[in-house]
């Protein structure tokens, strides 16, 4: 691994060519309501986004656990966690790998937020946010920020094999708290 | 792309200027301005540390380098008290000696070998590590640590050309070749 954005460009024709039948992603958009779902984040626990209502959302949906550390996208938002917290946000991370998956991709990173099976039926929830790949089976790299409302405020799909850092998300979240101060003001 | 509704800061510029705060090597007037976001315990990093030696060799007074900490500290168990140390290091006059140190020995982070290069570099070690155990410059990382995650750095290293994302590869050539090109643009 000898590259920076070119290790990036490189990274995306291998994720081409591992999921090639991907088009243009029609990401549910700002305004939309976000849909609930109940999905397991540990073999005998599950999250529901409702459970959420009264507190900011960022939804990272990905297409896999184990891409390689150094540009890893859940790594990197397992570091900015505090920050999130600071702006009244939870992170949820959602990929179609099974919960044992999970458990053991999280172990490895120590992550310190859930990650949720979309597992069954496959990509379901991905479906609703419509950021499945049809014949690939797994999802885009996709991020949902959502307000105390439930309502998604912000989304973005990066190129599939792009990490896309947090700045997106980090302006998102101050706009949302820049929003309420006026209306409260 | 919807980024670009808050696109207070385009995430491929540079959200944090370069300012006195920043370890600066080379003059202030340099036409060239290579900035590194880099981790101390990061592989590909230690593999950067030594294109960049060759790009300073090469450039020498027209280009001036800057380190900012970036450590991915969940995966990278080593890599914040690295960085302390190089704070440390700096707080006495030695940043850059201790930043080389670390890059060149990276398979040696533990705190022990931290005080050893201290020591090495005739530095108080008592001293050095009451501030590393007491994370003194965490405020610090911090900073750095965010203004790259504003400007867009999404893993380790990222460089900044004259404030621009470099999106080239870490070789020598691909970076001189990318560095000549921002300092002569019309040839």
């Amino acid at each position: 691994m000898k590259t920076g954005t070119n290790q990036e460009h490189g990274n995306q024709s291998r994720y081409n060519r591992l999921y090639p039948k991907g088009r243009k992603a029609n990401a549910l958009a700002a305004g939309s309501a976000a849909p609930d779902f109940t999905l397991k984040s540990t073999p005998d626990q599950s999250v529901s986004l409702s459970e959420f209502k009264g507190q900011r959302v960022v939804l990272a949906f990905y297409p896999a656990d184990w891409s390689p550390v150094c540009g890893d996208q859940m790594t990197l938002y397992n570091e900015i966690l505090p920050e999130f917290q600071k702006l009244g946000a939870e992170l949820l991370g959602i990929s179609v790998d099974g919960v044992w998956c999970h458990a053991a991709f999280a172990r490895h990173r120590k992550l310190h937020f859930p990650l949720l099976s979309d597992f069954e039926p496959k990509g379901a929830i991905a479906r609703t946010y419509r950021v499945y790949r049809d014949g690939d089976g797994v999802s885009e790299r996709a991020l949902f920020v959502l307000d105390r409302e439930g309502i998604i405020h912000w989304s973005y799909v990066s190129p599939i094999g792009v990490n896309p850092g947090a700045a997106g998300i980090l302006a998102a979240l101050e706009d949302l708290q820049k929003k309420e101060r006026e209306v409260t003001a | 792309m919807k980024r670009d509704i808050f696109s207070a800061t385009e995430p491929e510029q540079l959200a944090m200027p370069v300012s006195r705060r920043d370890h600066i090597q080379g003059p202030a007037n340099a036409p060239l301005t290579l900035l590194e976001y880099g981790d101390f315990e990061c592989p590909v990093c230690g593999m950067a540390y030594a294109v960049v030696k060759t790009l300073q060799q090469n450039l020498r007074h027209r280009l001036r380098f800057v380190f900012r900490h970036f450590p991915m500290t969940n995966v990278h168990p080593h890599a914040e008290h690295a960085a302390e140390a190089a704070e440390a290091a700096g707080a006495r006059g030695a940043f850059w000696e201790m930043h080389d140190l670390l890059f060149e020995n990276q398979e040696a982070l533990e705190d022990e070998d931290l005080l050893e290069y201290a020591a090495a570099l005739g530095l108080d070690t008592s001293a050095v590590l009451a501030e590393i155990e007491a994370g003194a410059y965490a405020g610090r990382l911090r900073e750095d640590f965010m203004s790259g995650v504003r400007s867009g750095v999404n893993g380790t290293p990222t460089f900044f050309i004259n404030g621009l994302r470099y999106e080239g590869s870490f070789d020598a050539e691909s970076l001189m070749g990318a560095l000549v090109e921002t300092a002569e643009p019309e040839i």
